[in-house]
This record gives structure tokens, C-alpha cells and sequence, in this order.
């Protein structure tokens, strides 16, 4: 029904580490400037589902379709370009640690080729919204879990993403940064950004109405609309 | 562009150890293989002003009376590629030996008899002066019954050549195997320092940066490395060839042997092919670890 719209089409996918099921035959479709939730307990399988998502991993049977491009069939040249559609928060964070705060948040913006003023001043003005601009040459080994996580995000919006991937976006924040962060997922979706939370976080998914999808040993559980508020969990 | 360099200055300040080590051992190779090269240069040198040398010795037997000598002259100088034949008499060639030693020359004087043979100089044509045609000459000189021998520089210079070719093939393929490690080397420190930063190349890859964007700093320290480390060398070379050079002239009075460095051309050359051979290890590397 929402083929037409569909930014993300994940079709038939399994993922396997070794003998290890990671994702067993998940089917689902993804609207353009959806808000979703991926939800589901340790070791569900949903950060393999999105390490899928954004280029990290290929899948082991199943197809893919980002955007219109079947990841499969990609040529390598244009593995980058996808990617710079994407933005990513890791579960980790996964800052660089030999660089700074700035360096790390303008890094989307180099790749991507971005004039030297425009990465400053954009840098800059994110790291501000984030309360972070006292440290912005300061190394993520000397920030909090929370602070580096603001930084993460700030490097996942900075590219001007088509998609947000979040990966337990609020797991290491306080209720009230929380809240400022998801407020903002919410302010990007409403400017058209597609955004997939993974969170095993109940609290998260009751605050906001989205569509869930609900995963437990790698299947796929349920697909719970947008408009219905009960989740049977 | 600037991205790429401070990337590269930052990793090289980072593992400037491991840098460092690296280019040492690329100058230490690359002045071996051009120690090599010098040593094979010089001796070309020689060998080129000795096969220059087409002078030869008939030395004629005891008691020839002047119409023979008229006759042998005539033959000799029939011999086509012979551009002329000078007779120095056993007298004359006396006089020129304790000329030549000098203060030793009183030994000379005690002689009862001159023991010299009487001589032919015979110069051949410098275009044709190669060590066959010479050979040729030669064989066809010493059937003439009044010659007792002939002498000359080139018979031996054949000799010579044939050992120092193989000399030269041992040396040209103990460089190839240099030059390999180098490769070798430079990939290996590549690839460490590719190991030690594969999550951050593995977040620049994610966050959407081509391949080139991820590779260019390593080949800008690989070829820094193989700059540098050339240069290295080549000064290292040119500091030993100095010493050797000037002690040298100190010993041997009579400087027969005129040896010289690599020209400018040459020297960029060798710091050209270390700067290749660098690139050519970061690209194994990088193409390696690239694969995924
Ligand atoms: N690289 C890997 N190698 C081997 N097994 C893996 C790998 N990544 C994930 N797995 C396995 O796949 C399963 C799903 O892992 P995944 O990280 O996707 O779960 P998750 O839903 O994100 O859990 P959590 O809520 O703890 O983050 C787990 O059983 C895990 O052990
Ligand atoms: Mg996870």
C-alpha cells in the first residue's frame, strides 16, 4: 500500500554470524518521512537490522532497497553517496578518538565536500544547539556518556540527512536531554526526514505515536500502526 | 586537499615511531641498491677509457736484420683496421723505462745487456675497436714468423668483462630483491597502521567517505616516507662516497682510477623510484585492506 512512497523496502532478509540467526526472514517497508520504532529486547536483532540499513553489513539472503537502490547491486562508487543520505547514532557512539568534537561532527561535512567556512559555521551552530560549544576541541575520551552522545547526534543531522537511524538514541541521557533530543528527531521529521529509532526503551515508544515494529529472536513479532495506541507487549 | 595532509601530518605524529623506523630502513636499502649502482657506474667508467685503449704490443724476436723489419712493417700495416705501427727499437725502449723509474734507474745501469725486445706499437682505428675485431688483429699479427708475442689491454679486459657482467647480474638481482622489501616494508607499516585505525576508517566509511577520500592520506605519508627516505640514502651514499673518494686520492699517487658520483639526474632518478616503490607497498596494502 505504500510502495510507491516506500524510502526503505527490506524484503525477505536474513542475517547470519556464523551459525548464529541474527534476523530471520524480516519483511517490512519503510514510508518516506516515517517515524518508526524498532523495538524488542537484548539480542532481538535490532541493531543488525540497522547495521543492514546503513551499509555496515550485507545481508546474507533477502534484499534491500534504500532510496530506490537495491543494495546488492550497488557499485562501489556509489556506496558513499548512499551512505551520506544516511544519518547514523550509534548504540556505542562510535566517535573517532584520535580527533575533536569539532573535528568529529565537521568530518560528515569534509566527506561529503563541504567549503571550509560553511563546515565551521554549520559545526559550530550544531554543537551550540547541542549545549556543547565550551567544548568543542575537547577529545571524546574527556566527555560524559550523555555529552558524547549529543555530539553523535550532532554528527548524524549535520549531513542533512534523507534518513535518521538512531540506535538507542537516549540510552545514556538523562529524562530531560532525552526529551531534547527526541524533540528534535520529532522537528526533523516534521521538515521530512525519514527517522527509524531501535530501542528496547517502552517509556520512548509510549511518548511518541509512531508506527512500531516489535522483533524477538530475529523475527518479526508485529507491525504496530501508527494509530493504534495499545501495545501489547 | 588540505583534509588530506593534516589527516597525513596527524597520523605521521602519531606514529612517528613506527614512521620513523620505516624510513630508516627504506634509506638503508636504497643506499645499498645505489652503492650497487655506484659501484657498477665506475667500473663501466673503466672499462669504457680501457676498451678506448687500442694500442698494441708486437714484440719481435732476437736478431731480425732491417729487411725483415722492412717486411713485417709493410704486413702489419696491411692489415686492414690498423691505422699505424711505430717501431720502438730495444734501445729506445731502454731509455724510456729508466725514464720512467727515475730514481730506481741506477738498478738499470748495472745491466750488461739491454733485455728488452725490440717492439711494434700498433694503434688501431678507434671505430673499429671492439674486442672481437681486436682479437682478429691480433691472431693475424702473431702468425708472422718474427713475432715472438703480442700484448694487449684488451685481451684481459674481455676476461674482466665476462666476470663483472656476472657481477653485475648478482648485484641487479639482490637490488630487485631490495627494492621488493622495500615494497614489502612499506605495505607491512601500512597495513599496522590501517589495523590500529580500522574503526575510525570504519566511521569515515559510514558516515560516507569514498575510498580515495580515506585512502589519500596514507599514500601522502607513503610517499613522504619513500621521499624522504630516499633522500636519506642518497646523502648517506654520497657522504660515504666522499670519504672513499678522498682517501683514495690520498693512496693511489698515479690517479689511474677517476671515480665519480651519480649526476644530478641519476640521484633524482633513484629518490624518484624510492618515492615509487613506497606508493607501490601503500597501494598493496590499501587494496588489501580495502577489500571488505
Ligand atoms: N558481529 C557479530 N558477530 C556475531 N554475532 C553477532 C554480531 N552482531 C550481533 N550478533 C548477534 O546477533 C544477535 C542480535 O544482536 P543485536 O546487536 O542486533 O541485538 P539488539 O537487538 O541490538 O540487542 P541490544 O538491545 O542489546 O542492543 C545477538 O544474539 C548477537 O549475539
Ligand atoms: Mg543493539
Amino acid at each position: 500500500m505504500i510502495d510507491k512512497n516506500a524510502i526503505i523496502r527490506v524484503f525477505h532478509v536474513h542475517k547470519r554470524y556464523g551459525s548464529k540467526n541474527a534476523l530471520i526472514d524480516v519483511t517490512f517497508d519503510v514510508a518516506k518521512n516515517e517515524f518508526l520504532f524498532i523495538s524488542g529486547p537484548n539480542g532481538a536483532g535490532k541493531s543488525s537490522l540497522l547495521k543492514l540499513l546503513y551499509l555496515a553489513e550485507g545481508v546474507s539472503e533477502g534484499e534491500i532497497l534504500i532510496d530506490g537502490i537495491n543494495l546488492s547491486r550497488i557499485s562501489r562508487k556509489r556506496i558513499p553517496l548512499l551512505r551520506r543520505k544516511i544519518g547514523v547514532i550509534f548504540q556505542d557512539f562510535k566517535l573517532i578518538p584520535t580527533k575533536t568534537v569539532f573535528e568529529n561532527v565537521a568530518l560528515v561535512l569534509e566527506v561529503a565536500g563541504n567549503k571550509k567556512h560553511t563546515i565551521q559555521k554549520k559545526v559550530k551552530r550544531l554543537l551550540r544547539a547541542g549545549g556543547m560549544e565550551e567544548k568543542l576541541d575537547s577529545y571524546p575520551a574527556g566527555l560524559s556518556s550523555g555529552e558524547q552522545q549529543r555530539v553523535a547526534f550532532a554528527r548524524a543531522v549535520a549531513g542533512d540527512p534523507k534518513i535518521i537511524l538512531a540506535d538507542e538514541p537516549t540510552g545514556s541521557l538523562d529524562d530531560e536531554s532525552a526529551g531534547i533530543i527526541l524533540d528534535i528527531l520529532k522537528k526533523l521529521h516534521v521538515l521530512g526526514t525519514t527517522v527509524i529509532i531501535a530501542t528496547h526503551n517502552k517509556e520512548l515508544i509510549h511518548t511518541i505515536s509512531a508506527r512500531t515494529i516489535y522483533l524477538e529472536k530475529g523475527r518479526l513479532k508485529q507491525d504496530i500502526p501508527r494509530t493504534s495506541k495499545i501495545i501489547s507487549l | 586537499m588540505l583534509f588530506f595532509v593534516k589527516q597525513a601530518i596527524q597520523d605521521i605524529l602519531s606514529n612517528s615511531f613506527l614512521y620513523g623506523v620505516t624510513v630508516i630502513t627504506i634509506a638503508f636499502l636504497i643506499l645499498i641498491v645505489s652503492a650497487f649502482g655506484l659501484f657498477f657506474l665506475n667500473v663501466d667508467d673503466m672499462i669504457c677509457s680501457w676498451k678506448k685503449e687500442v694500442r698494441m704490443m708486437v714484440y719481435l724476436k732476437k736478431d731480425i736484420n732491417e729487411n725483415q723489419l722492412f717486411d713485417l712493417k709493410r704486413k702489419i700495416k696491411g692489415i686492414s683496421g690498423i691505422s699505424n705501427a711505430t717501431f720502438i727499437s730495444r734501445d729506445e725502449a731502454l731509455k724510456y723505462l729508466k725514464e720512467q723509474m727515475k730514481r730506481q734507474s741506477s738498478l738499470l745501469d748495472n745491466l750488461e745487456k739491454n733485455p728488452l725486445p725490440d717492439a711494434f706499437e700498433i694503434t688501431i682505428s678507434q671505430s673499429i675497436a671492439n674486442p672481437e675485431k681486436i682479437e682478429s688483429i691480433a691472431t693475424r699479427v702473431e702468425v708472422f714468423p718474427q713475432v715472438e708475442d703480442v700484448e694487449y689491454g684488451q685481451r684481459w679486459i674481455g676476461r674482466f668483462i665476462n666476470i663483472f657482467n656476472l657481477f653485475r647480474l648478482a648485484g641487479f638481482t639482490m637490488s630487485c630483491l631490495f627494492l621488493m622489501a622495500t615494497v614489502f616494508i612499506v605495505a607491512n607499516t601500512i597495513r599496522l597502521v590501517l589495523y590500529s585505525k580500522r574503526e575510525e576508517l570504519e566511521i569515515m566509511r559510514i558516515v560516507g567517505a569514498s575510498n580515495i577520500f580515506i585512502k589519500a592520506p596514507f599514500y601522502i605519508v607513503g610517499i613522504l616516507e619513500g621521499a624522504v627516505g630516499g633522500v636519506i640514502g642518497i646523502a648517506g651514499l654520497f657522504i660515504a662516497f666522499s670519504f672513499i673518494s678522498s682517501s683514495m686520492e690520498q693512496t693511489a699517487s698515479s690517479c689511474i682510477i677517476n671515480i665519480r658520483f651519480f649526476p644530478l639526474s641519476i640521484s633524482c632518478g633513484i629518490i624518484f623510484c624510492s618515492i615509487f616503490v613506497a606508493w607501490l607497498g601503500c597501494y598493496f596494502s590499501l587494496r588489501q585492506f580495502l577489500k571488505v
